[in-house]
């Protein structure tokens, strides 16, 4: 199936769950994560199964102020 | 600070911070210059902004909370970079996860790029999502003394009006609004963005602000370390004055010997 990570097409296997995805690309440290604009808690990575078409956005804290680009494009 | 006020706390959202200097972390070199400007400015609030892991490429790339540890400051997300409502409200939910449901946050939603300045209906749009959410909203806005105070009372816990644009470093540009701000509020009043040195932050707070939050100031001196010191030591300065209560201004001068039992008489 096809999804979308932080913009960009992926190819996933069929019932792969979030926790799979997060495994697959090896990120390291604190993240949170949200698909289709809704928040998917950490706890519950393993049990959240991805879809065809899933917009996922994959975020994390970087140094920042006030200003400068933003990072989730409005839809 | 000294015998004439021994608890001057800032309080914000019922927490106590005995620093009123607040700092972003952009801009920096790099992490370890961005941990040592912090620990020299003495700063207890500090902002961060979230971002897109860049998937495959940061594998081994320190993390910026590992140089910052939420156990040591209060860290503030910030929707620095967002232009409308949704998705300033997008990233403070991604920040309350992201930090095991920390919501205290920053909220900004910018209207222009060339000048950074809020857009003030979106601000309030997501000012009101985020409080009807259970954030706890700290508001990035213009220093108009009636927007102040409608953040206020729709329930902000601390309006933060510029001081001149982001990042321009033009120091205190309407020092009579903000002052007015200042008297009106019953939340802390923190001025954010347009300071350029430390007798900028020292006016802020002899205008009687409740503390200053900064970035730029910092990490593009030279020396953004020594420049954090003295940044910390402006507030502090600037606190006390306020504290103290200046003297009159006058037209003419007053001496400040005893005219009395001079010799030349």
């Amino acid at each position: 199936m096809q999804v979308l990570i932080n913009g960009e097409t992926d190819t996933l296997e069929d019932g792969s769950s979030l926790a799979d995805l997060v495994n697959r690309l090896d990120i390291q440290g604190k993240i949170a994560v949200e698909i289709n604009g809704e928040i998917v808690p950490r706890s519950r990575f393993a049990t959240h199964l991805l879809q065809e078409g899933d917009r996922i956005e994959i975020v994390r804290a970087i140094g920042g102020g006030s200003g400068a680009g933003c990072l989730l494009k409005s839809e | 600070m000294t015998e004439t006020s021994p608890q001057d706390i800032l309080i914000i959202d019922g927490r106590p911070y005995t620093s009123r200097l607040l700092v972003g972390t952009g801009k920096y070199r790099d992490l370890d210059e961005t941990r040592r400007a912090i620990e020299a400015s003495g700063a207890q609030i500090v902002t961060v902004a979230i971002r897109r892991t860049n998937i495959g490429q940061d594998r081994d790339e320190p993390s910026l909370l590992d140089y910052i540890p939420p156990d040591k400051y209060t860290i503030l997300p910030n929707t620095a970079g967002c232009y409308d409502a949704d998705t300033a409200v997008r990233t403070c939910r991604l920040a309350r996860e992201l930090l095991d449901g920390h919501n205290l946050v920053k909220l900004e939603v910018l209207g222009d790029e060339k000048t950074l300045y809020p857009d003030i209906p979106a601000t309030l749009e997501a000012a009101q999502q985020l409080i009807d959410d259970d954030f706890r909203v700290m508001v990035y806005t213009t220093d108009d003394p009636v927007m102040a105070r409608r953040f206020e009372d729709m329930g902000c816990v601390a309006v933060m009006p510029l001081a001149a644009p982001i990042g321009s470093g033009l120091g205190i540009r309407n020092p009579y609004n903000i002052r007015t701000i200042v008297e009106n509020a019953h939340v802390p009043i923190l001025v954010d963005a347009g300071v350029g040195t430390a007798s900028d932050a020292a006016i802020a707070m002899e205008l009687g602000c409740d503390g200053v939050l900064m970035n730029t100031a910092i990490a593009q001196a030279k020396n953004p370390v020594l420049m954090a010191s003295a940044m910390k030591k402006g507030i502090e300065a600037g606190r006390e004055a306020f504290l103290a209560g200046r003297m009159p201004r006058r037209a003419y001068a007053s001496a400040s010997s005893p005219i009395d039992g001079t010799f030349f008489s």
